[in-house]
């Protein structure tokens, strides 16, 4: 099928005429060892269809049973959205006849979420920060997975028939859901991204979720209408389906902003529908119109009680959470001294924790930003990994580092040290043993290397006699090259001086 | 009067994927509307203070370990598929006919 390009507007004109109207529904999996309501694995990438139970398919006669942590895991999830926590909730059938469910209907959770009524601050890069109101957050289930066969594309459309595998069906699920977003203008497509992103790392510091967005594991509808400035009631909205990666979330936004402008000037209403985000095009096409099919005629599900929250065992959940994301980095940065633009750079160059375990192993947080943010993210974007996964430990760069401060070594050949190291040739000061890679310090060959320099560079030497004392750099280089690096080039710089008879 | 009519028999069809026939619609409207009316007598009884009940029996948070069992085969699986391929269950063109 060929997707049929929609006039869009700039998104500065866009932004002249309209207020964008943004609401997310984020699906987060749970890591728990089994599923929602049955006691088959919750394990990606297995052979199809053995990760099942009778009450995963849907066969006659079967009863669920409720996974208690996943229970928990939603609980804290609403604690760390700032939610309320129902005392008393109930799980419903949501019906729909579709082969990625093959009990006909999902179960999730209706008019009384496990949590409502949440907020949380999101930050962007520049420091502004919003407020995102969460209308709730919760329990459900996930589907089976299915593939499309036979058409070109591997898309629904075209396909001769579908293969489905119902390992993922029954996945513990939570879906966060905003409250209507307004106000963040032209921040909006960054701010879509933020959020996503802070949901995102919020549920892997709480630990309830591996939040590997490329697994599905944290999935996004967009919602997006626009409203003439000025005009308080909301214009009408698009849903855009399964946006899996921050950078598309903030594109989709984006693009369906300046899509809904293009209708919105032409004088059409728009249509309420569902989009499909488009990563190659960067674009998204029409999914198809709500419509009386989206009646899912929810009802309470018989086979499961209710849950019963008190006090008690909020509270005992509550003093489980870790330290909250924004809240850390706020700590570290005033801990390290950090300015605003040097914290943001180790933030997003992903070395914060290795710096916070550096500090603690015994280094001033000034070394330890050196050493990440500059010699190891230098060989790691080499090598194409994480800072992280070069195998540099704490300890190592507080050895490396008290080599440096007792002068045993310098800056540069701190870097062929830690070569060593890495290769496996033993401890830092093992490699400066074996190496030879101690700084000379014994003046008698320093001064030979200086005599030669000088006697190789008379021009500078004359200068340097004649008070051009700045001219020593080019003597002070000649020396370094001459001991392969390993002078301390201060002292070099003292010992010529000397030589020539000048007054440094 | 009966609250199910013939649209919403029709429109609870549609949503359940079943064809049927002009005679079966008029036929359920009927049937389907009985049922309902019988089941308002409840209502009746009920007064302001009993709240809509969905669990009669009173019992809470029947949770299960997170431990996992016994699964199916991916064989026994696929055993109630009317089709199957390369171990997936297999069903026709999802929007043929839409």
């Amino acid at each position: 099928m060929t997707a049929v390009t929609d006039e869009v507007l700039s998104f500065d004109e866009a932004m002249e005429k309209y207020d964008p109207v943004l609401g997310f529904e984020v699906h987060v999996e749970l890591n728990t060892r089994t599923k929602m309501f049955s006691s088959a694995p919750n394990a990606f990438g297995d052979v199809p269809n053995t990760n099942v139970t009778p009450v995963d398919l849907g066969l006659p006669g079967v009863l669920p049973v409720v996974n208690g942590v996943a229970v928990e895991s939603a609980i804290k999830i609403g604690l760390a959205l700032n939610c309320r926590i129902a005392e008393k909730c109930y799980f419903a059938r949501k019906n729909y006849f579709y082969p990625d469910t093959p009990k006909n209907f999902q179960t999730s959770q209706f008019e009384d979420p496990i949590a409502y009524d949440g907020s949380i601050d999101i930050e962007l890069a520049d420091g502004t920060v919003f407020t995102v109101e969460i209308e709730r957050a919760h329990m459900e289930e996930d589907a089976g997975k299915l593939t499309h066969m036979g058409g070109a594309t591997g898309r629904i459309q075209g396909a001769e028939f579908s293969l489905v595998d119902y390992n993922r069906a029954g996945v513990p699920l939570i879906e966060i859901v905003t409250k209507p977003i307004v106000g963040a203008g032209s921040r909006a497509p960054e701010l879509a991204k933020a959020y996503v992103a802070a949901i995102r790392e919020i549920v892997k510091n709480l630990g309830v979720s591996d939040a590997r967005m490329e697994r599905g594991n944290v999935r996004c509808d967009a919602n997006v209408s626009l409203k003439p400035k000025g005009q308080e009631k909301f214009g009408t909205r698009t849903e855009t389906k399964n946006v899996n990666s921050l950078r598309a979330v903030e594109h989709a936004v984006r693009y369906e902003i300046q899509r809904h402008a293009a209708v919105l000037d032409s004088g059409t209403p728009i249509q309420q529908e569902t989009r499909h985000w488009h990563e190659d095009t960067r674009s998204t096409t029409s999914g198809r119109p709500k419509s009386d099919a989206d009646d899912y005629r929810y009802f309470p599900e018989p086979d499961l009680v209710p849950v019963v929250t008190n006090d008690a065992w909020i509270e005992k959940l509550r003093a489980e959470l870790p330290e909250p994301p924004a809240e850390r980095r706020k700590r570290l940065q005033a801990d390290w001294g950090y300015s605003d633009a040097e914290f943001r750079d180790v933030v997003n160059a992903g070395v914060m924790s290795s710096i916070e375990d550096t500090v603690a192993a015994g280094v001033s947080a000034a070394v330890a930003r050196k050493w990440w943010m500059g010699e190891i993210s230098r060989r790691a974007k080499l090598a194409d990994v994480e800072p992280a996964e070069l195998g540099v430990t704490p300890e190592l760069i507080v050895e490396l580092n008290a080599l440096i401060e007792s002068g045993k070594i310098n800056d540069k050949l701190s870097r062929d040290v830690l070569d060593g190291v890495l290769a496996g040739e033993g401890t830092p000061a093992e490699v400066v043993e074996k190496r030879g890679l101690a700084v000379v310090s014994d003046d008698g060959p320093l001064l030979e290397a200086i005599d030669g320099a000088l006697a190789a560079q008379p021009d500078v030497a004359d200068k340097i006699r004649g008070g051009k004392v700045q001219a020593v750099g080019a003597i002070v280089g000649g020396v370094m090259k001459a001991t392969r690096g390993q002078a301390d080039a201060g002292r070099v710089r003292e010992l010529i001086l000397q030589r020539l008879g000048v007054e440094g | 009067m009966a609250e199910i009519n013939r649209d919403d028999v029709a429109h609870l069809a549609r949503l359940a994927h079943i064809d049927m026939t002009d005679d079966e619609l008029d036929r359920m409207a009927g049937e389907l509307g009985g049922i309902v009316d019988a089941i308002k007598s409840v209502s009746e009884v009920a007064g302001d203070d009993v709240p809509a009940t969905s669990h009669p029996i009173p019992l809470s948070n029947v949770f299960r370990d997170d431990v996992v069992g016994e699964t199916l085969s991916n064989e026994e699986a696929l055993l109630g598929a009317p089709d199957n391929a390369d171990g997936r269950f297999k069903v026709p063109a999802i929007l043929d006919g839409e």
